[in-house]
């Protein structure tokens, strides 16, 4: 089985978020960059397939050369190769484009991206991916397996949960519960010095424009300090939710 | 021309998220001085989106189960058949499933998690979150045909009278391999995305025996329960109930959160909540800076007696 799983190269879960250049642009000052969850539980499940399988897992971003680092980490955690659309990330519509010829070119089996980036938190890139290369395609996708050419996947819906029976070529949008958290790996020395001797394939754009584009930024409006209420008086707070707060 | 919606029902009836999208096209097709289609599967009482300015509904009757891959070229087929320019969904699991198929089908640009009708109409710009709550982006979408998708909770319900005539349309359906096993659904309790109110549970209740009282003040609020990341990593809960930027957004009008202390991660995915209370013994719990009410205690003698304050507060209120 060929897997290619697509990594987004995104701020930290703890980073503060400004804006630049008039607040157009993100900052990445001081910033530090990682794997996108959503894509990190991802590269694990397709480790698993690699170790219990037996399989080949390419990994694939989208970007400039400043997210090889992020690239280098899932060559250590275990992947075998690596490729990178040298191109900027401008929007959902257009990574997609970008991956499809890829994964066309790849000739790939099972293809797992995170079901959302947590940076733009578009949410479209694997459903746009299934599309054009007329995959089957599986959302918020929390458990898989494959067996031969049919898999089995199970996707949160909301309240619950269902599970479906589908077949390769297939592409995952993915999240926790595809492995748990405490089944991520840190890469250790002997994966990165080993990534380092494995190939990081640069490759050029098709041609692609951006069918939306984001103009301007915008941070939350300063919270009001918060109304304490005396762990004696909770009256008080069941006064405050429904005359002044209005919401029970 | 016309701004389509895909108003989604479950068991005949609409969603409150069909609504809201409902009340989000209507009010962008004003803005553009034009109709509203909807697109309904298998409702029962489809005029009822008369009630928030829909014009006309499609009612497909020839499907069953939801299907991501069906559905979108249903909507594609009814996209074109109404000369649709815009196309409105919600941000429910189903509705984030299909959207970007459709959105290839069309060759539309896709904007997901819109708070706000469009700031402009040309060129097309709507407002949405970003960062997991931590930003917001203004977005412009540049091709012909616009896919919306609406955040939950965020446009709310607006009422317009809108004379809806209900038409049967029966798109030719396209195959799909994937097909429905099970499905697993508590049909007795509220789900995070539709619920109004949510009470979450942290690691400050010391283990999944107490978590009692947490289903006990959702039930008595018609809540639903949510957890930190901690409590789903140790499991003590459920991942589904796991609510933060790895998790579940949540955009409820109330998010009480007992004995979390509010990491970066929690706040930004529970920062649309409209209203935030936090119960937490320690005054110094980053949440407090990010909450509209707190209330510095140990929880398992505080909630159990906002129970009964909430029960006394129901039983005059009924």
């Amino acid at each position: 089985m060929k897997i290619l799983v697509c990594i987004s190269h995104v701020p930290d879960t703890t980073s503060k978020i400004n804006f630049t250049e008039g607040d157009t642009k993100f900052d990445t000052n001081g910033v530090q960059f990682v794997i996108n969850p959503n894509d990190e539980f991802g590269l694990t499940r397709a480790m698993w397939f690699k170790e219990k399988q037996g399989a080949s897992v390419d990994v694939v971003n989208v970007g400039g050369p400043e997210t090889e680092p992020t690239l280098r980490k899932a060559l250590a955690i275990g992947a075998d190769s690596a490729i990178r659309v040298n191109t900027e990330a401008t929007d959902g519509f257009a990574v997609a484009k970008q991956l499809a010829k890829v994964v066309q070119d790849g000739g790939y089996d099972l293809v797992i991206a995170g079901r959302e980036s947590i940076d733009y938190n578009g949410g479209m890139v694997p459903g746009m991916l299934a599309a054009l290369t007329d995959a089957n395609f599986v959302n918020n996708c929390i458990s898989l397996e494959v067996d031969e050419s049919n898999a089995t996947a199970t996707r949160e819906i909301d309240g619950g949960k269902e599970t479906v029976t589908t077949s390769l070529p297939l592409i995952i949008g993915g999240q926790k519960g595809l492995v748990e958290e405490s089944d991520l790996r840190i890469p250790n020395m002997r994966g990165i010095m080993m990534a380092r001797k494995k190939p990081l394939n640069v490759v050029d754009p098709v041609d692609a424009n951006a069918e939306t584009t984001a103009v301007k930024f915008e941070k939350p409006a300063p919270k009001g300090a918060v109304k304490l209420v005396s762990p004696d008086n909770l009256d008080e707070l069941v006064n405050l939710l429904h005359n002044e707060a209005k919401v029970i | 021309m016309s701004v389509l919606v895909y108003t989604e029902s479950e068991n005949g009836k609409f969603k409150k998220g069909a609504l809201e999208v409902a009340s989000y096209a209507k009010a962008v097709a004003s803005q553009m001085g034009t109709s509203v289609t909807a697109v309904a599967f298998n409702a029962s009482n489809a005029s009822e989106l008369s009630n928030y300015g829909i014009n006309k509904v499609l009612n497909i009757t020839n499907t069953d189960e939801f299907n991501a891959k069906i559905y979108a070229n249903a909507l594609k087929q009814a996209a074109e058949k109404e000369d649709a320019k815009v196309v409105v969904v919600s941000s429910s699991a189903d509705a984030k499933y299909l959207a970007p198929l459709l959105a290839v089908g069309l060759n539309a640009g896709y904007a997901s998690n819109v708070i706000e009708a469009p700031s402009s109409t040309v060129p097309f710009t709507v407002k949405r979150t970003a960062f997991t709550n931590k930003a917001f982006n203004f977005t412009e979408i540049n091709t012909d045909v616009k896919i919306v998708g609406v955040s939950s909770n965020s446009f709310g319900l607006v009422e317009s009278s809108g004379n809806a005539t209900v038409e049967d349309f029966s798109p030719s359906l396209t195959t799909s391999n994937t097909k429905v096993q099970s499905v697993d659904k508590a049909t007795d309790k509220v789900s995070i995305a539709d619920a109004d109110i949510v009470v979450s549970g942290g690691r400050g209740l010391k283990g999944p025996e107490n978590w009692g009282m947490v289903e006990e003040l959702a039930e008595v609020l018609g809540a639903a329960t949510a957890c930190s990341k901690p409590v789903s990593d140790l499991g003590w809960r459920p991942h589904s109930e796991h609510v933060g930027q790895t998790g579940k957004p949540v955009a409820s009008n109330l998010y009480i959160a007992i004995g979390i202390s509010g990491a970066i991660q929690h706040l930004a995915g529970v920062n649309a909540s409209k209203v935030k209370v936090v119960i937490n013994t320690d005054p110094e719990a980053p949440f407090f800076k990010a909450a509209d009410y707190g209330v510095v205690g140990d929880a398992f003698e505080v909630v159990p007696q906002l129970i009964e304050k909430l029960k006394e507060f129901k039983a005059q209120n009924a």
